[in-house]
């Protein structure tokens, strides 16, 4: 009995601390499972529904919302196939955000790289230039992207007033504009984990291979890149996974034509009114963010090692 | 005995260069934007003389009045409710004590990061347009509670920052001296966190006021917030009055991620004491 009585203190006290706890985080669950979660398993039965005629869905479980996805059906004898207006946007939307990062790599390294050789007290007042336009609003600066390419705007104004040339070149509403504009807004996801990667490089190791007369190009391939991939890695996702679901800069600059996989779900809950098809290409998109964050994890997980 | 270098090491060659072209591009285009909010004219590119006409025609635009108010107060609420939500969460698992469900919690409160805004919001739309028929409710509710979901990871990074670097035998001492739990949490813990709750605040609300995707689905008719009401004017009719409205919403974030970056260094310089 002595000995119990602790024990059932222990465990009373234990229980209470695991309400107390579960009570703390009862507000963030009922808001999150409200309107993150719960929505998102809405879209996952949604997806294998049937599409009402005038948007909405029917409850009458079919695979047409997936098979959608890839492929058309004939109206007339229902035979599938190959959806090429679907395939070529996916593959724009591979291609543009997977462009988009590797820019965003080759302008952000060498930026990173600048701000990490910065005396101590000036790096934090070059960060704060990367960071504020990370927080500014993204419609904001797609905008201001706009203003800059438009046929009216500074670019071709300039090339106009030089004489290079006669006629604005037609910028906006193409993959250009697109790309340009991805580089602009997602840069600062870049330059944030390579620069904190970069903060830590031992610079002892890059004059000692000088001093062993390696190359400009040598030290950089064998010491500074294999010290800063795990920011490498990093910001490589942070500036993929968001492209591939940019929707703001394709809808201003892409201007309904050149449309990327957030419009193309747009479209089906809108004009098209195929909301399990629009369920369907969201839960791709999800899965394919979900796979580079994977690989984002296990990358950093070995980097640990 | 100093060797004399031929170059300094930490200089790769162009690497200046391309840095220095990242820090111009980045602000050339937002600059021009601001520049060209005092344009007299009607032109968005040629300069026709310094003029406020354009700040002037936003004040008096009723719309534009309307969707300011609607922002400020979705923002306001949500970063009310979100923050609260997440200080309480932080608290319940800020501390490394391990429990069971521990990263299932973290996968539910990063959640809002981890998916794309786009598949959010098309997934609030299809369950607040069933909700809006079936209860009639049709008020600025849903956009507040999209608002407060998605701004709860922001909230939370900072406050749990701060959580975690805190020097926890004050809390032990002040329980030692007979404080009651409350109290400890009163007078100990809650002012060590003020600055990680201040900070989380003022991400909140940044975030919740600069987002375009999830209100434009989740909004009813005539419900624009200020970002919204841009979009459509991109689409439409273009004027310096846009231009405008953006600066003024630009400097606002601006001063706001300034005064974070200082909250946050104040934490810094403690720390390092």
């Amino acid at each position: 009995m002595a000995v119990t009585q602790p024990n059932t203190d222990l465990v009373i006290a234990n229980r209470r601390e695991t309400r107390n706890r579960w009570l703390l985080l009862l507000p963030s669950i009922v808001i999150l499972l409200a309107a993150a979660v719960g929505p998102l398993i809405v879209v996952v039965i949604y997806s294998f529904l049937t599409a009402g005629d005038y948007g909405g869905v029917v409850w009458h479980f079919s695979w047409d919302g997936w098979l959608g996805v890839f492929t058309t059906s004939d109206p007339f004898d229902g035979t599938l196939s190959l959806a090429n207006a679907h395939i070529s946007i996916l593959w724009r939307s591979v291609k543009l955000s997977f462009l988009t990062t590797l820019f965003c790599l080759i302008l952000g390294f060498p930026t990173a790289y600048f701000i990490a050789t910065r005396p101590v007290t000036q790096r934090d007042g070059w960060m704060l230039l990367i960071t504020i336009p990370f927080w500014t609003n993204l419609l904001i600066r797609t905008f201001a992207i706009m203003g800059l390419i438009r046929n009216e705007g500074l670019a071709n104004g300039l090339l106009e007033w030089l004489g290079i040339i006669d006629h604005p070149i037609q910028m906006m509403f193409t993959d250009f504009a697109i790309l340009l504009g991805m580089v602009y807004v997602y840069l600062p996801l870049m330059v944030l984990p390579l620069y904190a990667s970069m903060e830590r490089l031992n610079f002892s190791l890059i004059d000692a291979a000088y001093d062993l007369y390696a190359t400009p190009f040598r030290v950089l391939r064998r010491v500074i890149v294999p010290a800063v991939k795990p920011g490498v890695v990093a910001g490589s996702i942070l500036v993929f996974v968001p492209s591939l679901g940019a929707y703001v800069i394709p809808r201003i600059l892409g201007g309904g034509t050149q449309l990327m996989l957030g419009n193309l779900i747009e479209l089906q809950f809108g004009q098209a009114r195929n909301w399990p098809l629009g369920a369907a290409l969201s839960l791709t998109l999800l899965v394919m963010v979900t796979v580079a964050l994977i690989v984002y994890v296990r990358a950093s997980a070995n980097e640990g090692d | 005995m100093a060797k004399r270098k031929t170059f300094d090491t930490r200089r790769q060659a162009g690497f200046t260069a391309i840095a220095a072209f990242c820090f111009v591009m980045l602000y050339l285009p937002i600059v021009l934007m601001a520049i060209f909010s005092f344009n007299g004219g009607l032109a968005l590119t040629r300069w026709e003389g310094f003029s406020l006409v354009w700040y002037v025609t936003a004040w008096h635009n009723e719309v534009v009045q309307a969707a300011t108010i609607r922002s400020v107060v979705i923002a306001a609420v949500a970063t009310v409710v979100s923050t609260l939500v997440a200080v309480l969460a932080a608290l319940a698992m800020g501390r490394g004590k391990s429990f069971r469900g521990r990263s299932a919690m973290f996968a539910l409160i990063n959640q809002p990061l981890m998916v794309p805004e786009i598949v959010t919001a098309v997934s609030l739309l299809v369950v607040f347009a069933w909700v809006k028929t079936t209860i009639g409710y049709s008020g600025l509710g849903y956009l507040i509670l999209a608002h407060s979901a998605f701004c709860i990871p922001f909230a939370f990074m900072p406050v749990r920052a701060r959580l975690q670097g805190m020097d926890q035998t004050l809390e032990q001492a002040a329980a030692d001296l007979y404080a009651s739990a409350w109290q400890v949490f009163r007078r100990v813990t809650f002012p060590l966190l003020w600055p990680g709750v201040l900070a989380g605040a003022m991400l909140a609300f940044v975030t919740s006021l600069d987002d375009v995707v999830i209100t434009e689905f989740v909004k009813s008719a005539g419900q624009d917030t200020l970002p919204t009401y841009m979009l459509g004017q991109m689409r439409r009719n273009l004027t310096p009055e846009t231009n405008a409205i953006a600066t003024v919403l630009l400097v606002f974030s601006v001063v706001l991620v300034v005064a974070f970056f200082f909250v946050s260094r104040e934490k810094h310089a403690k720390a390092q004491l």
